[in-house]
């Protein structure tokens, strides 16, 4: 699964990956118009992420504690996210989003849609 | 913070759960912590009695809703520390829950602490937010039940027994980043609240996260604090109660104690050890040592706090 390659890759190098798989490298299996972060030690991983207008991106929580993922501007708000569950936002518009866990505010995040 | 402040948090920390093991009596005498064991204190009835009259109960992160490895039975430990509220053999008044009721801000989860709080004895129970307890997308489960005190605003107050009891809000404004935050609108309020007021009052003051900075990597305090301690500052006797760690932490300064309770449904690590303040695994035979309740009395002669934390153990 691309998201184990992309938890163990720096964030920038994580958003390269993202834009050659969504640019249709032969490479690639997951589909161009999807990408996961995944929430692990407390950690948005990649916490910076770079996709295409119309993306869709699923946030997958690993660890033993609830998170959340709440929008800056209010776009977005996905209540408790408990272990093993996940929430997916759809990007229509070109921006730069950013987020953050609402029951533990140091954990903060960028999705940049192109 | 700096990591002077930081080791002597931690030192108090593993000092009192080191003298938690059977529960601990703290002696607030002159703006000092005595602590004092519990057993030793229960062969001396004549000095327990002197211990004053029992204020309130706190309670503290129930969690209702939780359901893993670090307690599997949140429910249970719940019915537990209420059996032992209800055993007191003199009942408070009244019993204050400084949050994280419920652990996903559920509608059921919600229903569920209610329904096992009936059992209580005693009845008049006040409550702030934790921000467990405000997740949903339209921050209304929580509100709903318990919002009516302070009319849906969070923050309020109330008197009793003479000491003016003041319940505060730091979870609803959290800043990316940052740690809790009470707001303008509620330091005004505060302020207003406290003019007027005899500077002999004493005054308890709760909330679900530290108001003071425990551990800031962790979010354990509130940003804007300082500007709440500033009309608190002239009163003799201030006390301020928090949950929020899962541990017990103190602090004293001038007149002021701070105290952080045990949760009723897990514990969580010491500040740093660790990615983030996750449930805490230990053995079973140790959770109960490590959940519990703090109870609160008033000593008339000298006029002080007196508060007496209890295990499950």
């Amino acid at each position: 699964m691309i998201s184990a390659k992309v938890r163990t890759l720096p964030a920038v190098a994580a958003a390269a990956l993202l834009w050659l798989l969504a640019a249709g490298h032969p490479a690639s299996a997951a589909p161009p118009d999807s990408a996961q972060i995944v929430i692990k030690d407390f950690m948005f991983a990649p916490n910076s992420l770079t996709v295409k207008a119309g993306s869709t991106v699923t946030w997958a929580n690993k660890d033993d504690e609830p998170h959340s993922v709440v929008s800056d501007t209010g776009l977005f708000r996905s209540g408790a996210v408990d272990t093993d569950e996940s929430f997916s936002f759809k990007f229509d518009k070109p921006g730069t989003y950013h987020f953050t866990c609402s029951i533990h505010p140091r954990m903060v995040g960028t999705i940049v849609v192109e | 913070m700096s990591n002077d402040k930081l080791l002597q948090s931690r030192r108090n920390a593993l000092k009192c759960m080191a003298y938690g093991g059977a529960g601990t009596l703290f002696v607030l005498a002159g703006g000092v912590f005595t602590p004092v064991d519990l057993a030793r204190a229960a062969d001396d009835k004549p000095g327990t009695a002197r211990l004053g009259r029992p204020l309130f109960v706190q309670i503290s992160d129930t969690h209702i809703g939780f359901n893993k490895d670090a307690n599997p039975d949140v429910n249970g430990t719940l019915t537990q520390t209420i059996d032992i509220v209800n055993a007191m053999p003199v009942q408070p008044a009244l019993i204050i829950h400084t949050g994280d009721i419920s652990h996903l801000s559920r509608p059921a989860e919600f229903d569920q602490a209610q329904q096992m709080f009936s059992r209580l004895r005693i009845t008049e129970l006040h409550t702030v937010p934790g921000e467990h307890d405000t997740q949903d997308p339209t921050v209304t489960e929580y509100f709903n039940r318990f919002g009516k005190a302070s009319d849906n605003k969070g923050y309020y107050s109330f008197d009793h027994a003479g000491v003016h009891f003041i319940a505060l809000v730091n979870v609803l404004q959290f800043k990316p980043g940052g740690l809790g935050t009470l707001g303008d609108d509620q330091l005004a309020w505060v302020a207003a609240d406290l003019k007027g007021r005899s500077s002999s009052t004493p005054i308890v003051v709760f909330a679900h996260m530290p108001l003071w900075t425990i551990y800031e990597p962790w979010g354990w305090g509130t940003g804007d604090a300082d500007q709440l301690m500033e009309p608190l500052r002239r009163f003799g006797s201030v006390t301020v109660l928090n949950g929020h760690i899962h541990q017990i932490v103190q602090k004293v300064e001038g007149n002021m104690t701070f105290h952080t309770a045990r949760s009723t449904a897990y514990p969580q690590p010491v500040a740093g050890e660790g990615a983030g303040p996750a449930p805490l695994k230990v053995p079973a035979d140790q959770l109960p040592g490590m959940l519990g309740v703090t109870s609160v009395s008033v000593v008339k002669h000298p006029s002080s706090m007196l508060m007496t934390d209890t295990t499950l153990a």
